[in-house]
């Protein structure tokens, strides 16, 4: 028993070891942080400074005087401007719209690989998988070429539109830009866990609906689906999260209009220096996402058992 | 008019040949079996059965129709699948239910029926589990009850009681056997048991090698194989090969190789220079240190025990005939506080009746 306990404990303790140091010590520095004053140049207003006289470091912050040191103006103003909960919304929609066109590509495709012959099925993950290979920066700037206005892509489309008297477009610094980019880089994210359950599928239970009645579109409905769920859900959670926190795509091909929360709260922190506000806005998000899952789990759990 | 008339039906997978030329029909309300060893070819038809496969030639007749191009969701056929095959994500309840609710079958009736029906495979308290929370008895006749519910012409059952152990299998055997008298639905079960098939089937058919090698009720086939394979495939078996060296009225003459004359029931087709083989079941035979001569209908052999079985009902005794031929026999355990009359090496002596065994030609 205490050789298992030990066992336990060294198996587990360095990643959680590592968590507490890199995760949870940070986040709980960045939520206390929500609550502090900017410093004169960036950072946050220090509690603490070394006293000329003594050459001794002394706290700054008493019962006294908490007021100077401690706020939530930086909640209220985040309540108070509609701009940012509006923002919020957008990256909301972004991050969901890119979750369901992901899960839409990306359905088909998992199933067709779980369904191909054995010995093909890794290559096709390979290749799934393959344009990680290539760096994350220089695949977005790609797209910026394909799209920007003397791309083939945007000229060919801008030709076709010409001839029905529409157009022409701009494909790049837009909404369609920021959506595509985001749906092209989560996509591997959305298939693998997808193919993952679909490959364990008991070919046999399709069998059995369909020889109990069932046709292609009910088998699937019925069986196939609710039986990927858990895939399914994996794969939007692997999707929508870090989606909804991205500032690098936006910030390339989204030009001004097509900013979402990660870049308010990217400047916040490099360009204004607002370091507390920067840290409600994360941690709004943070919060908006768990209440979000919190309702999925909630959704997820209803409805089973019923007799019929 | 047959219920189902399979017509010269040939199937094949690349060169080789599942099912070849068969044809055989079965009546309504029958509890027909497709017995054989695995690859004979009573799978393939099962799925044709189906409609997961489709004939390459013939034909498959349900009720008088052709059901060729006939999709298995569009069959009055359910089918048993030996993995049981139930929805893990739905209740038993909502299994059952399944069918019904293809059928579109009115929401207040499929509950009337999923209740009947849980009924006869006595799952009442059991609607509302999941099929990972039952056993695999009771997975088993939930299997069943949702092939059965929407009531088709015909219910394939394909070795349904293969993963179940020997004990709960002979109970789900009775349980099988009411059931289809009580519903009248018509069966067609495949299995590889041949002791599951005599127990169950008003019929069976002896498939090997993609052809049905023979086709009766369960007592022809056991006493009067028509062929060495299905009487080696049907219980335990002495094949003695021999040759007709006479032929008169109401008896043969049979030379048995290796161990002498015997005389045995002419066969059709048999003529004086034939040859083959004697298939004599092990229980036909009588054992003993000695036995009483006399009686003109038997043939007597002497021997010694070369290994014995003990089963606890019966002893198996393997016997060596004085020319070194191996004949299996048996006695039951029948006397009180005795279970084995003999010892390997026991000088014995063998005997059986003309008509205990059949000979059959090569």
């Amino acid at each position: 028993m205490r050789n298992n306990r030990l066992a336990k404990w060294l198996i587990s303790g360095p990643p959680l070891l590592y968590l507490l140091l890199f995760f949870a010590i940070p986040s709980a520095i960045m939520a206390f942080a929500a609550f502090r004053f900017p410093g004169d140049y960036g950072g946050l207003l220090p509690l603490m400074d070394v006293n000329p006289d003594t050459g001794k470091t002394e706290l700054l912050i008493n019962a006294a005087n908490f007021r100077e040191f401690l706020t939530l103006e930086n909640f209220a103003r985040f309540f108070q401007e509609p701009v940012f909960f509006e923002l919020f919304i957008k990256s909301f929609w972004y991050a969901g719209l890119t979750t369901v066109i992901c899960l839409v590509l990306a359905y088909p495709l998992a199933w067709l690989i779980a369904r191909s012959p054995k010995k093909h099925r890794d290559l096709l993950v390979l290749l799934v998988i393959l344009p990680f290979w290539s760096n994350f920066l220089i695949r977005v700037y790609s797209w910026m070429i394909i799209l920007g206005p003397q791309g083939y892509f945007a000229r060919s489309i801008n030709a076709v539109l010409g001839v029905i008297g529409v157009g022409p477009v701009q494909l790049l610094f837009s909404h369609f830009a920021v959506i595509l980019v985001l749906v092209y880089v989560h996509l591997p994210f959305m298939v693998l866990p997808l193919y993952a359950n679909l490959e364990k599928h008991d070919m046999n239970l399709l069998d059995a609906a369909q020889d109990l009645g069932a046709n292609a579109w009910q088998r699937f409905w019925r069986i196939t689906w609710p039986l990927s769920l858990p895939g399914v859900w994996a794969g939007a959670a692997l999707v929508f999260i870090p989606a909804l926190g991205m500032f690098a795509v936006p910030d390339l091909v989204g030009g001004t209009d097509g900013i979402m929360i990660g870049n308010l709260i990217k400047q916040q922190f490099l360009d204004s220096r607002d370091w507390p506000f920067g840290s409600v806005l994360s941690i709004m998000l943070t919060l908006a996402v768990l209440m979000l899952a919190g309702l999925a789990t909630l959704i997820g759990r209803g409805g089973k058992r019923n007799a019929l | 008019m047959a219920l189902l008339e399979i017509r010269d039906v040939v199937k094949t997978f690349g060169d080789f040949t599942a099912v070849n030329h068969v044809s055989l029909s079965v009546e309504a309300g029958e509890f027909f079996t497709l017995l054989g060893p695995s690859g004979c070819g009573k799978t393939t038809l099962l799925r044709m059965l189906a409609g997961f496969e489709q004939p390459d030639s013939g034909q498959i007749l349900l009720d008088g129709k052709n059901v060729a191009g006939v999709p298995p969701e569009k069959r009055p056929v359910h089918t048993v699948f030996q993995s049981y095959a139930l929805f893990p994500h739905m209740t038993v309840a909502q299994n059952i239910a399944f069918p019904l609710k293809m059928a579109r079958v009115p929401q207040a009736d499929i509950k009337a029926r999923v209740d009947e029906v849980l009924d006869d495979v006595r799952l009442t308290q059991f609607a509302t589990r999941f099929p990972h929370e039952l056993s695999g008895g009771q997975r088993q006749r939930v299997a069943i009850a949702r092939a059965l519910v929407n009531r088709p012409r015909l219910l394939l059952l394909d070795e349904p009681l293969s993963a179940l152990d020997a004990k709960l299998r002979e109970e789900m055997q009775i349980e099988l056997i009411n059931l289809q008298k009580e519903v009248g639905i018509t069966f067609v079960y495949v299995t590889h048991d041949q002791g599951e098939a005599l127990a169950l089937s008003h019929r069976i058919a002896v498939m090997n090698k993609g052809q049905v090698a023979q086709l009766d009720v369960p007592e022809t086939i056991y006493s009067y194989p028509n062929s060495r394979f299905v009487a080696d495939f049907i219980g335990q078996c002495n094949l003695l090969d021999a040759t007709v060296v006479a032929i008169d009225d109401g008896k043969m003459k049979l030379e048995i190789e290796g161990v002498g004359i015997a005389e045995a029931l002419p066969v059709a087709g048999a003529a004086v220079g034939a040859r083959g083989t004697l298939t004599l079941r092990p229980e036909k035979i009588k054992l003993g240190a000695s036995l009483p001569a006399g009686d003109d209908h038997e043939v007597h052999f002497k021997g010694k025990v070369h290994d014995c079985l003990f089963l606890g009902d019966v002893t198996i005794y393997i016997v060596e005939l004085d020319n070194g031929t191996l004949v299996e026999t048996m006695l039951p355990n029948a006397a009180s506080g005795r279970a084995r009359f003999f010892d390997d090496n026991d000088q014995v002596e063998l005997a059986w009746r003309f008509d205990a065994g059949h000979f059959v030609l090569a």
